[in-house]
């Protein structure tokens, strides 16, 4: 897929996270939004896994340690053909299983998260099979930058970097809000890149927007040899939807009819503008 | 301790060796058996597993939380792992991971409490792990079991090695007999095993307690021609449903001994189950009171709480006695 494909379908996914999040009267808005195109260069371009291969013990691994971001998750797994688009309909709905977090019951999903700082010892333990068993596979795993400081995290850092993990690439979305604000004043939790590197950690910085540096990056994986990569990804919570963008109140809300015509019709001018 | 009922049943040795030793088996001819530890090998008498193969151990490090995280990760891929750490740190620092990585996502991790209940004795409350049963029957998903003696625990062992889904295993320290077998059954889980027959009351326990429940219906026979059933629960769940409407149906008192809070363990999930089936049986839990335990070894523990073979004994007759 070409980039400007890649873009293209970053605002078909932005389109569809938003109606399914009105569907559902739920989800995780701004979160899903500042993700979705590291998901999409993931999915399209980077992890060799499908719903042709999800059985096979060699498909890269992809754990989405935010669960909370699940939309943005649903929606691309649809889109790679792993369940019907129709079945989103149904998120949150009585007995769905689509519900607000990732889960096993749905096609395509690897663990079942949505606690915080689960996803990394998991990655870390499945990358570490890989090595065991002598298979080249990949785990790839999704922090929010919010979630840093759960203190699994760190255990696992330790853990991936003893262990010469280079299979292993965590990516933090960092979107720099969190639920009660600015990251930095809840829990500062910089600088990312040198604590990481003091673990052990080959570190790069990436515009988690732009698809041509997520593909690059992605693709030098690992970026040091024996060690774990980090992706630190700085992106914009809401991002895509002007009135949304860097707007803490976008966390979790909800857009009204009316504002998801707005979003919508913004999304459709981007569009045009990528021809 | 109370009186030695032969002398083929002190013979054993601590559950915890013979775990290590069937794991080390296991792991010769299957290079899938993968042991995870905090740096728990030593107290998980793990050394020669360590050294006989060290392509098969992990060790992440006084780190429970990881510990669990990565057993699932490895058993997502296939690995038939093994997850070693205090059965207090493993069953409450890292009780999240249990319930979401292990059981909720279906890893199938197999996770071993080791120096269970006040195996620590007088190190305190801190390493006691009094509160496992409670937490982990709550968990769907989840077989929590607590084997007896040498030849439950081998059997457990082999047994969580094939089955692929999520156990937690409790092991104690010390030193073992051989229960008696009265069948051929062989091992399951969620299936108890009657170590003696009698017909005038109910001895069950689970882990540690089982061998002073038997020597508590030895001397109730001995001393007063009271015949004791004694059942090894070795699974706290599921349950044996099945064997428990067998032993209440007489009507005959029941009495349940574990090494755990007398608040959410093998009692209340006895209890709980006969009376919800209109069994009125005179009921009694003997465990750990809603206390932090007195300071002692694990025997002076027991002792203590009347988890020995005269304390067994005197709460029997109390019990015979309210009924009469």
């Amino acid at each position: 897929m070409t980039d400007k494909e890649l873009a293209a379908k970053s605002i078909e996914y932005r389109q569809k996270i938003l109606t399914y999040i009105l569907g559902a009267n739920a989800g995780h808005t701004g979160g899903s939004l500042s993700c979705i195109d590291i998901l999409n260069v993931l999915y399209n371009h980077t992890l060799n896994v499908g719903p042709e291969n999800f059985s096979s013990p060699d498909r890269d691994r992809y754990i989405q340690s935010k669960g909370h971001c699940v939309e943005a998750l649903f929606v691309v797994l649809a889109d790679k053909g792993f369940f019907p688009e129709s079945d989103l309909e149904t998120l949150g709905k009585y007995q769905s299983h689509y519900i607000g977090h990732p889960t096993r019951k749905v096609a395509g999903v690897e663990q079942n998260t949505g606690a915080l700082g689960h996803g990394l010892p998991i990655s870390v333990g499945t990358a570490l099979a890989a090595k065991l068993d002598n298979r080249a596979y990949r785990v790839f795993t999704l922090l929010g930058d919010g979630e840093l400081p759960e203190g699994s995290n760190w255990e696992a850092a330790l853990t991936a970097a003893h262990y010469k993990l280079d299979n292993l690439c965590a990516i933090i979305d960092h979107n720099k809000l969190q639920i009660t604000g600015p990251t930095c004043d809840v829990c500062n939790t910089d600088p990312i890149d040198a604590k990481f590197e003091s673990f052990g950690w080959a570190v790069r910085h990436v515009d988690g927007h732009n698809i041509k540096d997520l593909k690059e990056t992605f693709g030098q994986m690992p970026f040091a040899p024996g060690k774990p990569s980090l992706v630190i990804a700085h992106t914009v919570k809401g991002k895509g939807i002007s009135y949304m963008e860097n707007q803490l109140k976008w966390h979790h809300g909800v857009p009204s009819q009316e504002q998801f015509t707005e979003a919508l019709a913004e999304l459709d001018q981007a569009r045009v503008a990528l021809v | 301790m109370g009186n030695i009922i032969s002398t083929d049943l002190v013979k054993g040795k601590p559950n915890l060796e013979v775990f290590s030793g069937t794991l080390q088996e296991l792991a010769a001819t299957d290079r899938d058996i993968v042991v995870v530890t905090s740096d728990s090998r030593g107290s998980g008498k793990l050394v020669p597993f360590g050294q006989k193969y060290p392509q098969q151990i992990i060790e992440v490090g006084i780190a429970e939380q990881n510990l669990v995280g990565v057993a699932a990760g490895l058993a997502s891929a296939g690995k038939k792992v093994f997850a070693v750490s205090p059965a207090c740190f493993l069953t409450a620092r890292a009780l999240e991971q249990i319930k979401n990585d292990v059981a909720y996502s279906d890893n199938p991790v197999n996770l071993i409490g080791i120096s269970a209940g006040v195996s620590y004795g007088a190190l305190g409350t801190t390493h006691h792990s009094l509160h496992d049963f409670a937490v982990l029957r709550a968990i769907h998903n989840l077989i929590v079991a607590a084997p007896a003696d040498g030849y439950e625990t081998d059997q457990a062992i082999r047994l969580a090695a094939k089955i692929n889904c999520p156990v937690y295993m409790r092991y104690g320290k010390k030193n073992m007999p051989l229960l008696p077998k009265t069948n051929d059954q062989p091992f399951q889980f969620g299936k108890g095993r009657i170590i003696r027959e009698g017909e005038d009351l109910t001895l069950i326990g689970t882990g540690e307690t089982v061998y002073p429940a038997l020597e508590a219906a030895e001397k109730l026979a001995q001393d007063y021609k009271i015949q004791a059933t004694v059942i090894s629960m070795h699974t706290i769940k599921p349950l044996d449903y099945e064997l428990l409407t067998q032993v209440a149906a007489s009507g005959k008192p029941i009495l349940t001994v574990e090494e755990h809070s007398v608040f959410g363990g093998l009692g209340e999930a006895c209890a709980s189950f006969l009376i919800q089936n209109n069994y009125r049986n005179p009921f009694k839990i003997i465990g750990i009171p809603d206390e932090y335990t007195v300071t002692g070894s694990q025997n002076e523990i027991f002792m203590h709480y009347g988890i020995f073979e005269n304390g067994i004994a005197q709460t029997a007759l109390e019990i015979l006695k309210e009924q009469a």
